[in-house]
């Protein structure tokens, strides 16, 4: 298992935001976590990454014990998020937004930058490279010298993930990747993550998009008052009663 | 034991000065997220305008520290509307990059009017009384005494008041509060008016025991952020707390250790608490 | 990017300005010493540049590691007889070790704290300044600091020489910036502006990099003040005052936060706007506390930030206008297997 979670939870002044959550993920998943709104989809996510420290439980990430470790280590260690609000760095282009993604695989220092050291250039151009390719992958190359401000909704979600893949992630968590954007970006943005996951890197979003849900995971694990009520196939949460008591069948729930 | 006396007395009248002036900025963070570094130059211009009202126009004390504070309440308004208001988009250092420049202007302006001199404020209150044996000015006692009727009426407006509520609200919740039908831009100039005008009751309060000079709003800010950090930035009981906190401790360092400690005690509450425990000691921390 | 752009032929005329401006002003000692004081400004500036224009955090305490550079070589060439250059190291080496144990602090706090806690640091650095009176002579301030000791024909008593002397290290101080920003730690820097939970999110360790840019802008602060020492000759508490961390503000507001040019732009702009309102001393705050704020709602990129924005539109509208079609987003690899419906039922079977 790539990753492996064991009684996650968390308390934010005696209310239990997550609570003893499980969760096993193989490589090349694509895992989806769903749940109503307020049902700590979010605050699962902020667990694994590390923005929040948990109050229970393990998070277990190629072996090694990563709960409660900062973001800038988990980050290193191969785990890349990206926002429910996209959060970008609007006044700079895409590419440097995308180049800001290498940060976390960088070695250089100010003085390899002052003294223009081969080494500092060398990891320039890679970086440079790693960049234009993830750029390419993501479609977005076009857009490159834009600001990432003024660039489309469809293209400023792109950006968010070219940003995560150019940290190298072996594990991707994507927080509602498809909100904000129409029903075709939708489905064009849906094929962008089954080939990011066909390139061995392990999935994990949270989404409200039932149809791009249900044709894009592997497996489903569903939050309700952040307590796991089903994990399966889609066709097996689909069938269960529980989940459709609790979700599918609630009919305030945004299905779009 | 009298001497203990008499700086408790003073310990408390300084503490009232604080929590007044310190409770408006920490109001205004509460509801607009703006560290106003400017604070300290409404209570000196409260100050001035308290003497101006008492000796160039002649009307009683009381009166005199009533008419400050509503020209006060004013300046805050405009401050508000013509500083604040535009920049509520900006990073944050930019509110605090014009507070500086607000409070730099504020300060020319008071040395231009009344000189860069000290001035003295004479107290219409000059007896003291004895109690226990020790000497307690009247001034201190109606500091003491006001500064509990201000209090308990500022309690009183946010618990009751349609406003006060707002403002409450507003500073628990930024984004969920309903606001009542209370644009925004209401709660937020009502609170820099009240900030300004309990800053001026401070000032107007303290003026005759202390000497005035355009720098005594500087002087001032760093020992009022030292007491809403300590009792956490936003958090109306937490500045009275502090405030008392802090002057006691002013107090009783200046009198038992030296007077040089006493100083330098606001600088080394705030720069341990900064370093221990930043949401401050009486957390309600602020949820960001 | 080696292209010769129009931003390497500002850069360009700036320094020949620089280089030619005291051959041109012979005899007009007054105006010399006017520049080299502007320089001396400007490095200090360029700290403040890092912290604030690249990092985004408000730092009070800059004009008080001005005056420790200031003082530490005002009172090791006077009282303790140190040669120039071996004060001018330790002021240095004191501002970068006291920067990076005040960052200690401020890698714990964030935005407006951090912005409280300098205020709080730069006021005991004053206090100390000018109450500590057996060691720094309180308000009285130190007279008599010597010029620098001269290497061969190379004479520092000459205020050409002096001049050129602060132009290096003011050229420097450019050039790190420019290196910086060049570079992923600039990268790093302006992610931590932009938004700490990006920064966050892309892996940088913000709390480390705040400590280190904050110990970089407080290095340059003293560099700058122990110029500043040498160059005045006397030195006071008032110049490490609050006071001269707002002038700070109001020279990085002027050129343009952020930017590699700005800082000198606005020193030299604004230290000439102060002399020609030299007949307004008390009045001068009351122009300028307004004028700041006006700057900071209507103008926060500065003179250098707009030019640069304005280069860069021009520039992306050119590329816009050659290339043959609108950019649009292209999707690579392998068509959809299967179009995902709207209907949940064509679901991919699990592996």
């Amino acid at each position: 298992m790539l990753l492996e979670v064991r009684g996650l939870g968390k308390q934010f002044g005696g209310l239990n935001a997550v609570k003893d959550v499980d969760l096993d993920v193989a490589e090349g998943e694509i895992t989806a976590i769903i749940g109503p709104n307020g049902a700590g989809k979010s605050t699962f996510f902020n667990l694994l990454s590390g923005f929040y420290r948990p109050t229970s439980g393990s998070v277990v990430f190629k072996g090694q014990d990563i709960t409660a470790k900062k973001p800038y280590r988990t980050v290193r260690e191969g785990i890349a998020r990206t926002f429910q609000t996209t959060h970008l760095f609007e006044d700079s282009t895409v590419l440097d937004n995308v180049l800001s993604g290498r940060i976390v695989r960088s070695r250089s220092t100010v003085f390899g930058a002052v003294l223009q050291t081969p080494g500092f250039r060398r990891e320039e151009r890679l970086n440079l490279d790693k960049a234009r390719e993830a750029l390419e992958f993501t479609g977005i190359a076009d857009f490159a010298d834009e600001l990432a401000g003024e660039v489309p909704q469809e293209v400023q979600k792109r950006v968010a993930l070219a940003i995560a893949l150019a940290t190298e992630p072996e594990l991707l968590l994507l927080d509602e990747p498809a909100g904000g954007i129409t029903e075709e970006e939708t489905t064009r943005f849906g094929e962008l993550i089954r080939r990011t996951a066909a390139r061995g890197i392990t999935v994990c979003l949270v989404e409200h998009k039932m149809s791009m849900i249900m044709s894009l995971a592997d497996r489903i694990l569903v939050l309700d008052h952040g307590q796991t009520i089903a994990f399966g196939t889609p066709d097996e949460i689909k069938r269960d009663p529980k989940v459709i008591e609790a979700y599918l069948g609630a009919d305030d729930e945004e299905e779009d | 034991m009298t001497l203990f006396i008499q700086q408790l007395f003073n310990g408390l009248a300084l503490g009232g000065v604080y929590c007044l002036a310190a409770i408006g900025l920490t109001l205004v963070f509460g509801v607009l997220r703006i560290p106003n570094l400017a604070h300290g130059s409404l209570y000196m211009l409260g100050a001035y305008m308290t003497y101006f009202f008492l000796t160039a126009i002649g009307v009683p004390y009381i009166a005199a520290i009533g008419m400050a504070a509503i020209v006060l309440a004013i300046v805050g308004v405009l401050l508000e509307r013509v500083v604040f208001h535009p920049l509520r988009n900006s990073p944050h250092t930019h509110h605090m990059i014009a507070a500086v420049g607000a409070m730099f202007f504020f300060q020319a302006l008071a040395q231009v009017i009344w000189g860069a001199d000290f001035r003295r404020m004479d107290s219409p209150f000059s007896e003291s009384v004895s109690i226990a044996g020790a000497q307690i000015s009247w001034q201190r006692i109606i500091i003491i005494v006001t500064a509990v009727i201000v209090l308990s009426l500022l309690a009183w407006f946010i618990k009751r008041s349609i406003h006060g509520q707002t403002i409450e609200a507003v500073e628990q919740d930024r984004t969920g509060a309903s606001l009542a039908g209370i644009s925004p831009n209401t709660v937020s100039m009502l609170t820099f008016a009240l900030a300004a005008a309990l800053a001026t009751i401070a000032a107007g309060l303290v003026a005759p025991i202390n000497l005035l000079s355009p720098t005594m709003g500087a002087a001032l800010d760093l020992k009022i952020f030292a007491i809403i950090i300590l009792g956490g930035l936003g958090s109306i009981p937490g500045a009275i707390a502090g405030g008392f906190l802090l002057a006691m401790a002013e107090v009783m360092t200046s009198t038992y250790v030296s007077s040089a400690v006493g100083e330098a005690i606001a600088f080394v509450v705030l720069v341990l608490v900064l370093a221990i425990r930043p949401t401050g000691l009486f957390a309600k921390a602020v949820q960001r | 990017m080696s292209k010769f752009t129009i931003q390497h032929l500002g850069i360009a005329v700036v320094a020949l300005l620089l280089v030619v401006a005291p051959f041109a002003l012979a005899g007009q000692d007054y105006v010399l010493r006017l520049l080299t004081m502007a320089a001396t400004y400007a490095i200090a500036v360029y700290g403040f540049n890092i912290i604030l224009g690249l990092t985004g955090q408000l730092s009070l305490a800059h004009g008080g590691f001005f005056g420790i550079g200031i003082y530490m070589v005002g009172l090791l060439t006077t009282k303790q007889e140190w040669p120039f250059w071996a004060a001018f190291a330790a002021a240095i080496v004191t501002t970068a070790v006291l920067g990076f144990l005040c960052g200690v602090v401020a890698l714990r706090t964030r935005e407006e704290y951090f912005a409280i806690f300098t205020m709080a640091v730069g006021f005991i650095i004053y206090l100390v300044l000018s109450r500590w009176e057996s060691v720094t002579n309180g308000m009285n301030g130190i007279s008599g600091i010597p010029f620098p000791e001269g290497f061969g024909i190379v004479d520092f008593e000459n205020p050409i020489v002096m001049y050129f002397l602060v132009l290096l290290f003011l050229a420097a101080a450019a050039y790190i910036t420019h290196a910086i920003r060049r570079s992923g730690v600039g990268r790093t820097l302006i992610a931590i502006r932009t938004s700490e939970d990006l920064a966050n999110s892309i892996g940088v360790n913000v709390g480390l990099n705040k400590q280190l840019a904050f110990a970089a802008s407080t290095t340059f602060a003293g560099i700058a003040g122990g110029l500043f020492a040498t160059v005045q000759g006397f030195v006071g508490p008032t110049s490490a005052s609050v006071n001269l961390t707002f002038e700070l503000l109001m020279f990085i507001l002027v050129g343009g936060l952020g930017t590699v040019m700005g800082p000198i732009v606005g020193s030299f702009v604004v230290t000439f706007l102060f002399e020609t309102m030299q007949d307004f001393q008390s009045y001068r705050f009351i122009v300028l506390g307004p004028v700041i704020i006006a700057l900071v709602i209507f103008a926060p990129r500065g003179i250098v930030g707009y030019l640069n924005a304005f280069v860069a539109r021009r520039r992306r509208a050119r590329a816009r206008r050659s290339g043959t079609s609108a950019p649009s987003v292209q999707d690579r690899g392998p068509s959809p297997e299967e179009p995902a419906g709207s209907s949940p039922s064509d679901t991919r079977g699990a592996s």
